[in-house]
């Protein structure tokens, strides 16, 4: 393990349209296990904002507590971070973003931080339609304290220390799916092809994102009997489809030719190219992609990939009427009634 | 059984201006708003006026009290003991209500259902009126049956206290503005009752109202009007909140005010956003993401919203993000007595959370320093980058309280405190957020999209170093620790400053009080008098306490500490942080749930002159 981040790079290193290169959105050095699938996640954050051109200080990372939460801190350095508390970091985005409709937010949550402690806040941030990208590194236990399941842990898998996972798993992406959510994916750390255009159409969403990003547990969930290792993860992933990320403003020479596949006109005029595998692939009914969740979960497998999209989506300060400019910066003479009116309110009390 | 026309004995009650209305009524049937209408034409006759409404924890079909103060020496705290005149309107509370009218004192009771005998009491003077035979003959719609009794007894009231009837078409004019159909209406039942009283009795009795001009500039108005308001006018913008009595009003009425004060002109857009949340955790979470992001916001609770938002208040004091958070206390433990008062919350909130940490409280005594509080606590919030909990109570937020005006001074700019600029980072070598560079304990933060290159920083509940960089290193923990507390003597320095009442000579009592206690002083010195005591006394009103606080305790031989809960928290807290040895605050603590009355406070006083006292009385 390296103690110190080398800042060397090529000098020949590929630039965005920004003229930042992909080390100008790194973060600190991780201190996650070698191999831990969350140092994956970071890494995809950091190329599908690089590749986005997003402006690093115009992101506001939003974290809970968990090894996940940390992962904040690995990607994005020129942006502000906030690791808030247990299960709570949904209430602290939606004020930041009531605060500032202007920065993109990225939230960076765990299996306990979102679907135990943190369920509640979950729930209420889908429903709140908040303008955000949530992402849940989902491993099915408790790391930073060694081992203890998960509520999103396989009902019947047993944890390293042998323990029996007595109860029935909870999943976000249905949670999410049944609450509202506009942009509803699953991942796998280890598939940074399918990742990285999730992160950026997701970023790109004007609405609540969530992607569920399955991400071993090198340490305490990488025996043989987990649902959640690397192993079991590669041999029983399926996708139904292959969602390309196409930028507004790029020519549009993605993978997958036109014509294959269908698109999906985001509001930035960006693309959402969607290439089928199963002929019933749909992003349009978020119930039918609850059944199809269950669907491949009944035989064993893991479906991921996008599940729903609905490129219409609105977000809270669409609905609640939101000023255009932030709420933080709004000045006294915008804010304060003052004397004249407050004489009007006096009289009203007499 | 018909009571007696008359009071045969002679000591029936007389006053002027000075006496005290109870209304007993049944919640859920519009009781509350003739009686505050009933309030409000006294106060519109020049008179000092005040309005506790003793209301259940329940929506309708519960006993229900009204208490009003007529005074012309502005004394305007509950009174306590048995009222002059009682208003009957509740079967159900009747023999209890018939046990508070004050020996010569008047029962006007709804005579459309017999009393019993057990009901007459031979030193009070009974006031029959059929009240729901004349709405039954009157109205055919059930709804209309039952309100217009409210407006029928205050009509009565009117004649029978002597209050001006043109005073109470004024009012219903004014309360009815915009549904002009229900004016007649009111003014009709209002007639009913005048006419019914005056056919009947001998108007006025012998205790009445008569027009003064003592009112000057003061305004009747509850605390949690005037907090939201002050929230509106101290620029807050964002709100997380979850609805807890008696603290919902703080919200209903900022909402309500933004509703008229803070639509974009142009666009029709808010410049605000208040969110419902999903419980307390989330409205104090997103006060505090919001106050991160540099917004002024708030959330008000109360109770139980307090324990639950106590890890949330830890991490904005260690994190040092600026938020408010208005507490209108309630009677507790646990759901306790939710719509009764107290000051018990005071302990919970100057530490709460867990690990060492301490919180700047405002005390305010009135609406007109709830307003000012309110917008001043989001000043002292970005000055000090923490918590602020105004310190209300049920008492003061959500009964009327005839209180000073409120004002404004248009010249006076919001003190958003050490934010720095783009440019200012651009000027500075080696940026800390956590660098004590002034002396006072206050660093300067920086905003999230300030600076593409420059002041970011990771915000954190764990323990940082001075660039906010994560350290288990215990030096670094310490060293940050200190600084809190010296930003915690800086807070001392700036928060309101005790008021203080002494002459020349000293007196060798001192009464130490806070928030609503206020309104029993003025009188307590008054019957302390009567027993040949003087007393000099210090108002608290916030918390880091200044040294004037010490030193008026170190100059005073026997100190009193008033307050409303039972284990003397706020002595308690001056013991702990003042290191004033315990004997030398005595305690008057009332926990009864009711508004503290004078009678309470020179009874405690006057026992611990004469050795006997004891903390568990009822007021």
């Amino acid at each position: 393990m390296s103690f110190i981040k080398s800042k060397f790079h090529h000098p020949r290193i590929p630039t965005n349209d920004l003229g930042l290169n992909y080390r100008d959105y790194e973060g600190s050095l991780s201190t996650l296990c070698a191999g831990c699938g969350h140092d994956a996640i970071t890494s995809a954050v950091v190329q599908a904002c690089f590749e986005l051109s997003v402006p690093p200080h115009q992101v506001a990372k939003m974290s809970g507590i968990g090894c996940s939460s940390k992962s904040p801190n690995y990607f994005l350095n020129k942006a502000h971070g906030f690791n808030s508390v247990h299960g709570r970091m949904p209430s602290v985005a939606t004020g930041a973003n009531m605060a500032n409709r202007d920065l993109i937010y990225l939230g960076m949550s765990g299996d306990g931080d979102s679907a135990s402690i943190g369920l509640g806040q979950f729930s209420h941030v889908v429903r709140r339609q908040l303008n955000m990208l949530y992402m849940v590194a989902n491993n099915g236990v408790y790391g930073l304290t060694k081992g203890q399941l998960a509520a999103t842990a396989d009902k019947g898998v047993t944890n390293k220390a042998g323990e029996l996972s007595l109860f029935t798993d909870i999943d976000l992406c249905i949670m999410a799916l049944q609450l509202g959510a506009t942009f509803v994916a699953r991942s796998f750390s280890g598939d940074k092809k399918q990742l990285v255009p999730l992160i950026k159409a997701a970023i790109s969403h004007q609405g609540f994102a969530y992607i569920d990003i399955i991400s071993p547990c090198v340490t305490f969930n990488n025996h043989k009997d987990s649902t959640r290792s690397y192993d079991y993860v590669h041999e029983h992933i399926t996708t139904a489809a292959i969602a390309d990320f196409v930028p507004m403003k790029k020519e549009i020479t993605s993978d997958c030719a036109s014509g294959e596949g269908e698109d999906i006109c985001l509001h930035d005029g960006s693309l959402m190219r969607i290439r089928k595998i199963q002929d019933d692939y749909q992003t349009t009914d978020p119930m039918q992609a609850i059944v199809d969740i269950a669907k491949y979960k009944k035989k064993g497998e893991i479906l991921t990939g996008l599940f729903y999209l609905d490129p219409t989506a609105t977000h809270y300060h669409e609905i609640n009427n939101t000023c255009d400019m932030p709420l933080n910066q709004l000045t006294q003479d915008a804010l304060c009634p003052g004397s004249r009116v407050l004489t009007g309110i006096n009289n009203s009390f007499r | 059984m018909t009571p007696p026309d008359t009071l045969k004995f002679s000591s029936q009650c007389q006053a002027t201006n000075n006496f005290v209305v109870r209304f007993a009524n049944t919640n859920g049937t519009g009781s509350a708003s003739a009686n505050n209408m009933f309030a409000k034409a006294i106060l519109r006759m020049g008179i000092p006026v005040s309005a506790k409404n003793i209301f259940p924890s329940n929506i309708q079909g519960m006993p229900t009290w009204y208490e009003v103060r007529i005074s012309e020496d502005n004394f305007l705290a509950r009174r306590g003991g048995n009222s002059e005149i009682v208003v009957a309107m509740n079967a159900q509370s009747l023999k209890e209500d018939i046990c508070s009218v004050a020996c010569g004192g008047f029962l006007l009771y709804d005579s459309s259902r017999a009393l019993t005998e057990d009901d007459i009491r031979a030193d009070i003077q009974y006031l029959p009126i059929p009240i729901s035979i004349i709405c039954q003959k009157e109205y055919k719609d059930p709804r209309q049956r039952q309100l217009f009794k409210n407006v029928v007894y205050i009509g009565a009231l009117a004649a029978l206290l002597n209050i001006e009837f043109d005073v109470l078409k004024s009012l219903v004019a004014d309360q009815f503005k915009g549904k002009d159909k229900l004016i007649t209406p009111n003014i009709y039942a209002l007639e009913l009752g005048y006419q019914y009283a005056n056919q009947h009795f001998t108007c006025p009795l012998s205790i009445k109202v008569e027009r003064r001009d003592l009112i000057n500039n003061r305004i009747m108005v509850d605390g949690n009007t005037a907090t939201g308001l002050g929230a509106v006018y101290g620029g807050a913008t964002v709100v997380g909140w979850y609805p807890i009595t008696p603290s919902t009003s703080v919200i209903e009425k900022f909402s309500s005010y933004c509703d008229r004060l803070r639509i974009d002109p142009a666009t029709g857009k808010k410049n605000y956003a208040l969110v419902q949340a999903e419980d307390e955790l989330a409205a104090i979470g997103i006060a505090i993401g919001a106050g991160w992001n540099g917004a002024r916001a708030f959330t008000a609770t109360s109770g139980p919203g307090i324990s639950l938002m106590s890890e949330f208040l830890g991490l904005a004091y260690f994190a040092e993000i600026p938020v408010v958070l208005v507490n209108v206390q309630r009677a507790g433990p646990s759901t306790g007595m939710p719509t009764r008062t107290q000051q018990s919350d005071i302990i919970a909130c100057a530490y709460a959370s867990h690990g060492d940490t301490k919180h700047v409280l405002l005390f305010p005594q009135d609406p007109t320093e709830c307003f000012e509080f309110s917008a001043l606590a989001f000043d002292l919030a970005d000055q000090l980058q923490t918590p602020i909990i105004i310190m209300s109570d049920l008492d003061l937020g959500m009964n009327d309280h005839l209180t000073e005006e409120f004002s404004w001074d248009d010249n006076k700019s919001y003190n958003l405190g050490k934010v720095l600029t783009a440019q200012q980072l651009d000027d500075i070598e080696n940026y800390g957020r956590y660098k004590d560079s002034d002396g006072d304990g206050i660093c300067y933060r920086t905003l999230p999209g300030t600076h593409p290159e420059k002041g970011a920083f990771f915000t954190r509940g764990t323990s940082r170093n001075e660039y906010a960089g994560y350290t288990e290193k215990s030096s670094d923990y310490v060293h940050n620790m200190e600084r809190l507390l010296k930003k915690f003597d800086t807070a001392s320095q700036i928060v309101p400053v005790p008021e203080i009442n002494q002459g020349h000579k000293l007196a060798q009592i001192g009464l130490i009080y806070f928030g609503t206690s206020a309104h029993a002083i003025a009188e307590t010195k008054t019957q302390l008098k009567d027993h040949g005591l003087a007393a000099d006394t210090l108002r608290i009103r916030a918390f880091p306490f200044n040294d004037a606080v010490s030193e008026f305790i170190n100059n005073h031989q026997l100190l009193f500490v008033i307050e409303q809960n039972r284990d003397g928290q706020m002595r308690s807290l001056l013991i702990n942080e003042q290191e004033i040895s315990p004997e030398k605050l005595s305690s008057i603590a009332n926990c009864d749930g009711l508004p503290m009355t004078s009678t309470f406070i020179v009874q405690g006083v006057l026992d611990k002159l004469s050795g006997d006292y004891s903390a568990k009385q009822v007021s």
